[in-house]
């Protein structure tokens, strides 16, 4: 299957061995989206690494770009504090970003399982985020946002907007799109898609994988989370200002499946939308500073950082090494849709050739970050 | 006109009536065909907060012209290696396999264009052909995608049509006829409520769920599984070959559904024009206030009228587009909602649940018939046959 196939999410090449219907073997052969992300960063200056940053996984960029600014404040230790409210605004984004990149997610496996509407209803829902993000940051899609430090700018004048803002509001303030979101959107997804009896059919005791398994393979994110495990690095070992804020994490059940592994990412929405609520809360009564002192050329003293945070699909880590210039020696991203990617063969064979869409619908790849 | 009809050899005749015949079912074929894909735009515009087609006509309602004509001046590729003689005629033979469906549906009053006295044996044996086409299709492709749609296909396709037949068998037996001008009338006879749906509603189930999948719809649309096998059986066709496999799915579509509005829903049966009189004549006497109001006259001018053929096969028309075009559009509904099916889950559900329910369905039909004709000769009623069995049970 592939490159070239209406599933793949993508530039994907699964080669699959098949026993008539029956999958005996999936190998998947990764590559075809390979842009030298990381040589190319060593010729450019930290925060021209920023944008490279959204174009790895390009549905949930302000993560990215988190995981490698915070990286860059971490090199350079006490000497940058980042504002309040700038970290405020960050987790708000991001968590906006979580739950586009969700949406996404879900309407992508409900396509590849044969449902197309629920995917176009995902991209009126994502449409909203997009033109609230366009708002905030001037572009859609490939934010550039973040900066060390701080944020490029202040959120614009009402787009907070007023917790009593319906769906009329949705595309215009932030409050308006959390209320459609959780008054209409999440409850029409468990309507239409969660409950269907079918889709529970051919998503329930496929590719199941257990805990231990999913540990060995290195596993992060809704994958993990799908097998029972609950491991979250907003808790477990939180950035930013995660530890401020009340949520849950939605855990599957033991040997999780594809269902587990869906509802994981749809019960995540709602847990978004309440760190959004709360960060909204703060943003609305506490004005300030937005961005800290930081040297006008960034070189972070000799030194080496590995970080690593909580992304929509997983743990997104870099490791930066610099050597005093304003230029990173060394930039390694681990992308967690490439380490999940290598379940497909664990947890391929065995199924129907229209089980190895869904799995690697449930799996959720983006093959930017995947090839990076 | 009628000397000169005479005045031809008996074999003319026949020659003539089959072109025309032949002629009049292409050009209504398209026509559906037309207006099926259209509405399937449309609908699942509609569905999915978009706007569909908008340039061509008003609302981009003739769409399907353009795109017709573009298909024809699209190159037909022939891929390496394929196996010639099956690739080329495979989509054909579905296409006209389609098209000879309407052959025996009764579209108004008289308007059959052949009644044919075995009309369900024909459907079963021609629907037949449509498994013939799919193997050929991917078997002839020499595509891996194509050849697991088509034997998808063939699977899913032999298998639902035991089922499908089954589940008329009972407005077969309730009818007493296979021919279905004869199936309609039966029901004119008894009124809407006496239309085959509330009887064998059972059937009626099973029909529309083994109809579904017999027509590669969603969510059994298998063969061609967009997700897993790119297009199945009809990967590798281009221009009017791949427009010859659409024309098949959506004039099937629509044959499907009338088959369904015949069998189950009365066909072209509606309401009479002294059923409506006596509506308009019960509204203007304001629902007996005024007993002996206009509307009495009304009545009794409609109780004498004697409607021009014409007009009484319009009005059956009219309603027999009406119900086919019910089914047309709960066939969208589903399609555009539902995920789809895998196919040991296809096969569980066909031979596992529809098959036996369907036989059943026979056996209870065929018990209440006996029960009905046994005693007094009444009218065969689920609800009312029911009682008369209780009550032999409790003598």
């Amino acid at each position: 299957m592939g490159p070239q196939h209406p599933s793949t999410h993508g530039v994907l090449r699964l080669m699959v061995k098949l026993d008539g219907e029956t999958v005996t073997a999936c190998d998947p052969d990764v590559g075809y989206l390979h842009r030298c992300f990381e040589k190319l960063a060593e010729g450019k200056t930290y925060p021209q690494v920023i944008p490279f940053t959204d174009r790895t996984d390009y549905i949930g960029p302000m993560l990215n770009e988190l995981c490698f600014v915070e990286a860059t404040e971490k090199l350079f230790g006490e000497a940058i504090t980042v504002p309040e409210r700038a970290q405020y605004i960050r987790v708000l984004v991001s968590e906006i970003n979580r739950i586009g990149s969700h949406l996404l997610a879900l309407g992508s496996m409900a396509m590849d399982i044969g449902a197309v509407t629920p995917f176009l209803y995902c991209w009126r829902d994502k449409e909203k985020i997009y033109s609230l993000l366009e708002r905030v940051t001037g572009t859609r899609m490939l934010y550039n946002y973040l900066r060390v430090g701080g944020v490029r700018n202040d959120l614009p004048e009402g787009i907070i907007g007023d917790p009593s803002d319906g769906e009329d509001k949705a595309d215009k303030t932030f409050w308006g799109f959390i209320n459609y979101f959780e008054s209409y959107v999440y409850p029409q997804w468990v309507a239409l898609v969660t409950d269907n009896r079918i889709f529970q059919w051919r998503t329930q005791g496929v590719g199941c994988l257990s805990s231990a398994d999913a540990i060995a393979y290195g596993a992060s994110g809704p994958v993990l989370r799908g097998s029972g495990v609950k491991w979250d690095l907003r808790k477990n070992l939180p950035n930013s200002i995660y530890d401020r804020f009340e949520f849950d994490i939605p855990v599957g059940k033991e040997n999780g499946d594809c269902f587990d592994r869906w509802l994981v990412r749809q019960e995540e929405m709602m847990q978004s939308a309440r760190i959004v609520k709360q960060a909204l809360k703060w943003l609305a009564e506490n004005p300030g500073e937005i961005q800290g002192k930081v040297p006008r050329i960034l070189k972070p003293p000799k030194g080496e950082v590995y970080h690593r945070i909580e992304g929509a699909r997983g743990e997104i880590a870099c490791y930066v090494v610099s050597d005093g210039s304003p230029n990173p020696y060394k930039v390694k991203w681990r992308s967690p849709c490439f380490t999940n990617l290598q379940l497909m063969p664990k947890l391929c064979p065995g199924h129907k050739i229209a089980d190895v869409v869904a799995i690697l619908g449930s799996i959720d790849i983006v093959l930017g970050e995947v090839d990076r | 006109m009628v000397a000169w009809w005479d005045s031809l050899s008996e074999i003319t005749r026949v020659w003539i009536l089959a072109f025309g015949k032949g002629t009049l079912l292409l050009v209504w074929g398209l026509l559906n065909f037309a207006i099926a894909m259209m509405l399937e735009r449309k609908v699942s515009a509609w569905f999915q907060n978009r706007v569909g087609p908008w340039r061509s006509g008003l609302h981009g309602w003739i769409q399907a012209i353009p795109d017709l004509m573009k298909l024809w001046i699209k190159e037909y590729i022939l891929p390496r290696n394929v196996d010639k003689p099956l690739y080329v005629i495979a989509p054909f033979i579905g296409f006209t396999m389609s098209i000879l469906v309407w052959l025996i549906i009764p579209i108004g009053p008289n308007a059959t264009s052949t009644n044919l006295d075995i009309g369900i044996i024909f459907i079963a044996a021609i629907t037949g052909y449509d498994v013939i086409m799919i193997f050929m299709a991917g078997w002839g492709s020499n595509n891996k995608y194509s050849l697991l749609g088509a034997m998808r296909g063939a699977a899913q396709m032999i298998s639902y049509e035991v089922t499908l037949v089954m589940s008329i068998i009972g407005v077969v037996m309730m009818a007493g006829s296979l021919r279905l001008s004869d199936i309609v009338e039966a029901q004119a006879a008894r009124g809407p409520l006496g239309w085959y749906l509330f009887p064998q509603i059972i059937g009626f189930g099973v029909y529309l769920i083994a109809s579904l999948a017999e027509l590669n719809r969603a969510p059994f649309d298998l063969a061609e599984a967009e997700s897993e096998l790119v297009s199945g059986y009809h990967t590798e066709y281009t221009g009017m070959r791949w427009a010859a496999f659409m024309l098949n799915e959506y004039i099937h579509l629509v044959a499907w559904s009338s088959l369904a509005a015949t069998l189950f829903l009365g066909g072209w049966v509606g309401p009479t024009h002294v059923d409506l009189a006596a509506m308009l004549g019960n509204v203007v006497n304001l629902f007996g206030l005024y007993p002996n109001g206009a509307g009495n006259t009304l009545l009794d001018w409609a109780a004498n009228a004697q409607p021009h053929w014409f007009w009484l096969w319009l009005w059956g028309f009219f309603w027999f587009s009406f119900k086919t075009y019910l089914f047309v559009f709960l066939a969208m509904w589903i399609r555009w909602t539902l995920p789809r099916v895998r196919i040991d889950q296809l096969m569980d559900l066909g031979w596992k649940f529809l098959l036996p329910v369907s036989l059943g369905n026979i056996f209870l039909t065929g018990v209440l018939r006996f029960l009905a004709v046994e005693y007094n000769g009444v009218p065969l009623n689920l609800g009312f046959a029911t009682i008369r069995l209780l009550g032999l049970w409790t003598n």
